[in-house]
Parts: C-alpha cells; sequence; structure tokens
C-alpha cells in the first residue's frame, strides 16, 4: 500500500480523491496536521471554490510552510482543480490575491466569447481532449500512461499562465483558447482537471501518481 | 463547439429509484445504486441525482445512497431534492457530489445562489428550473412541478446566473417521462438569454431527439432517465448517434475489463 496525504483544509470535496486514489490501491490519510504533511511520502492538493478562500483555508490551518517544507524534501506534490491554481504566484480571482508561489505564473480569468467564431461560456464545463504542447515529456510524469487526445472533465473559470511555457505539461482547447491542463515543475505537479472524476482515465493518473 | 454531455438523471424516492410521467405518478425502478453504475460504464458523462420526497436526513436516504455510490462511480454527480440551506449543501458535498441543484430553496430566498456560489464556488451552483407552458410564457414550478412560482422562467434563468448559477437544468414539466422529444423553444428560449451552460430534461423518447435540441435549442448537455431505465436506449447508443450527426461528443470505448 502507498501512503498518501490529503490536504484536508475544508475546502471542497475530498472524499472523490479519497476513493479514486483508494480505487488504485492508495492507503489515504486526511491530515490538517503540518507535522504530517512536510513529512507524507506524497501530498495531494485538491480544492474547489474561489481562490482566496482557498488560500485563506491553507494560511488558518498553519499549512502554508508546512506545504513549503514538503516540497523541499523533494517528494511529489500533486494540485487538483483550485489545488493546482494556488501553486502559482497569484490570481486575479475577485482582486489580487497571492498563492503559494510554487511556480511562477498567474491565475487569469478565462475570457468570455459570445460572438464570432467561438461561443466560450464561463465556466469551462466538461469532457476536454489534452495534449502535450512539446515543453516537457510526459514520460516519468503522472501522465505517463495517458495518449494525446484523451478526454477529462474539467470545471473552472480561472486558468493557470505559467510564466515560462517549460511548466506546461498539457494543454487543452477550448473555444479556441489554449488553457494550461497540466503544468509541472521538479517535484510539483498541477492538473486544472479532475482526474478523480475522469473516469478510467483519470485514475491511470491517480495510480501513476502514486506509484512513481 | 465544447462536447455535448451526456447526463443520466435518475430520479430517487430512497431507497429506489422512480420515474414518473410530467414528475407524477411515480413507479419503483430498483436500486439506484446499479442503475448509476451501469450509466456509468456505458460511459455517462455525469450521474444526476434527484430526491423527489426531500429526505435529506432520513434513514437510508440519500446521502447513504450517494456515499455507495462515490465507492465506485467516478465521474461527477448531481445532487439536488430538497436542499434548503449552505449545511444541507455542505453535507451533500462531504458525501460525495461535485455539485448541487437547487430550486425550491432558491425560489423561496434567491440570496442563497449567492451564498452557496460564495461558498463553493459558482461550478458547483445549478439552478433547477422545473418549466410548465402558460399559454404566453412558462412559468417555473417547484415542489417536484406541484407549485407555482409566478416566475417567467427566462426572467428567472437571467437572475438566476445574475446571482452566480454556475449552470441551469431545465425541466420541462409538459414534456418530462412523455418521450415525446424536448421541449425546444423552451430549451432556446433560455439558452438564448444566458451565458452558462444549459442541460435541457424532460421528453427524450427515441434517438433522433437528441438533434433539435443540441442543434436548434442549443443545448449544452442532455439529461436522460425513461429512454435509459426502460433500456430503450443506452448512453454508447446515443453517443454513437451524436459522433455520426456531427454533435461533438466525448469519445469513449468501451471494454470488456469494465
Amino acid at each position: 500500500m502507498k501512503d498518501i496525504v490529503i490536504v484536508d483544509y475544508g475546502m471542497g470535496n475530498i472524499k472523490s480523491i479519497q476513493r479514486g486514489l483508494e480505487q488504485v490501491g492508495a492507503s489515504v490519510i486526511l491530515s490538517s496536521d503540518p507535522v504530517v504533511i512536510t513529512n507524507a511520502s506524497r501530498l495531494v492538493l485538491p480544492g474547489v471554490g474561489a481562490f482566496y478562500d482557498g488560500m485563506k483555508g491553507l494560511q488558518n490551518a498553519g499549512l502554508v510552510n508546512a506545504i513549503h517544507d514538503f516540497v523541499r524534501i523533494g517528494n511529489p506534490l500533486l494540485g487538483i482543480c483550485l489545488g493546482m491554481q494556488m501553486l502559482l504566484d497569484q490570481s486575479e480571482e475577485h482582486g489580487i490575491h497571492t498563492g503559494l508561489g510554487l511556480i511562477p505564473g498567474n491565475v487569469k480569468m478565462i475570457p468570455e466569447s459570445n460572438h464570432g467564431e467561438f461561443s466560450r461560456k464561463i465556466p469551462h464545463i466538461g469532457w476536454t481532449q489534452i495534449k502535450n504542447p512539446g515543453f516537457q515529456n510526459w514520460k516519468g510524469s503522472c501522465l505517463d500512461d495517458i495518449q494525446a487526445g484523451e478526454y477529462f472533465y474539467f470545471v473552472h473559470s480561472f486558468m493557470a499562465v505559467p510564466e515560462k511555457k517549460e511548466y506546461l505539461l498539457a494543454q487543452c482547447e477550448d473555444e479556441g483558447l489554449l488553457v494550461a491542463a497540466a503544468i509541472k515543475r521538479d517535484n510539483i505537479t498541477g492538473l486544472q482537471f479532475h482526474p478523480e472524476k475522469s473516469g478510467k482515465a483519470g485514475l491511470k493518473i491517480l495510480h501513476k501518481f502514486i506509484n512513481t | 463547439m465544447r462536447n455535448i454531455r451526456l447526463i443520466a438523471r435518475l430520479d430517487i424516492k430512497a431507497p429506489n429509484l422512480v420515474k414518473g410521467i410530467q414528475l407524477e405518478g411515480l413507479r419503483k425502478l430498483g436500486d439506484p445504486n446499479e442503475f448509476a453504475l451501469k450509466y456509468y460504464l456505458q460511459g455517462a458523462d455525469e450521474i444526476f441525482y434527484t430526491d423527489v420526497v426531500a429526505s435529506l436526513y432520513e434513514r437510508n436516504s440519500l446521502l447513504d445512497i450517494l456515499e455507495k455510490t462515490t465507492n465506485n462511480i467516478f465521474i461527477p454527480i448531481t445532487v439536488g431534492g430538497g436542499l434548503r440551506s449552505i449545511k444541507d449543501v455542505a453535507a451533500i458535498l462531504r458525501a460525495g457530489a461535485d455539485k448541487v441543484s437547487i430550486n425550491t430553496a432558491a425560489i423561496k430566498d434567491p440570496n442563497i445562489i449567492t451564498a452557496i456560489s460564495r461558498k463553493f464556488g459558482s461550478q458547483c451552483m445549478v439552478l433547477s428550473i422545473q418549466a410548465k407552458w402558460q399559454g404566453s410564457y412558462w412559468e417555473a414550478y417547484y415542489d417536484n412541478g406541484r407549485e407555482h412560482s409566478n416566475l417567467d422562467v427566462v426572467e428567472w434563468a437571467k437572475k438566476g446566473e445574475k446571482l452566480g448559477a454556475g449552470e441551469i437544468i431545465l425541466t420541462s414539466v409538459d414534456k418530462e417521462g412523455t418521450t415525446k422529444g424536448f421541449d425546444v423553444e423552451l430549451v432556446k428560449a433560455v439558452t438564448d438569454s444566458v451565458q452558462i451552460p444549459v442541460i435541457a430534461s424532460g421528453g427524450m423518447g427515441e434517438i433522433n431527439d437528441v438533434d433539435a435540441v443540441i442543434k436548434d435549442g442549443h443545448a449544452d448537455a442532455i439529461a436522460m432517465a425513461h429512454v435509459l431505465h426502460y433500456n430503450n436506449l443506452t448512453i454508447d447508443n446515443v453517443r454513437n448517434h451524436c459522433a455520426n450527426n456531427n454533435i461533438p461528443v466525448r469519445v469513449y470505448t468501451l471494454t470488456e475489463n469494465d
């Protein structure tokens, strides 16, 4: 059994992520204890909802430093959805708010479009294909077992814009707009989509994450 | 055009899956978890549960069903029916739902839309509208199609969007359970008026019914109940039909290992 710690800071539906990880063989610990988080062998940062509320949740639980300490030790961190966006420096969701600053870049609103060739409604909800924009190899990442063109479940109104393209691991195209689907820097990976809600393909990602 | 989502809708009177006609005359069909699992394995894009008797905290209620569902189903789950407060929503999300759908509570106090959206994110707040044609406009109903609100559906949809709803599930009470096709005019009236995604629900009877509601009604997703529950169609039948008729859908291949 692989021990995985999910950061439990009161945001969102951690039960689904827990079930997804257990399904692929993980033994899951939900924790808001900084010591447990820093010393985890693998860490998942979940989250749905607003950026400011998410960061405030981490701060109130005293977990920002614990996550930084975990990353310094070098074990794998996986941020999902809001948990991915919080990896970046800052977000413009309901004002400018500071993030964890683990991957340089910002979180911006997805531009709405209701004319011309593309009609882009916000939020972006649904199953969208991901591809590799060619800056990083998927081999050795949690996308190792995924074929380019596979579909994953997205639900978001804001998107990650990393400072350097080199941090992009996967992209999706939403009505003519290229959106970061996965970002990676060293031992830190973020997924905009929900692997725990993306059927078999999503479970493959979780399986890879706990086994690499 | 984004991929159209194919949603299996399950109305629940715990512990059973039920189905009626125009939301009345409910028949018991069996264990909702078995039906939900079948639709997951057929490649459903989402599962939508509605508790038709609003029995959230009773024994063997929707919360228990939901916890079982999340054990073996790894796609988004929306839950509605009788959710009255932030506390109810939190309980449902903790039990494994991804989104909640709100009708009666929003009609009685529209501010709950904003409160849910702020607390859990707009993507989590699905406004459920039950629409009935009144000769010159569609009126929003509540309490599972029993009570009038005097609200014009199109105006209510616009207001819901402004208050923070991230999505609308639009059920035609006139068509629901009749298998006579979607109310395309209704769906079009709402999709033309809001910028958030709209799920068309009620009336799907045969496979060709999806064409008009998507191409003319501009639905972003379709919810199916009767045709699936009575085995008239499977999710993959509908998916293949869409793919063959220039309606974008997720490509999903059934495998033996499922």
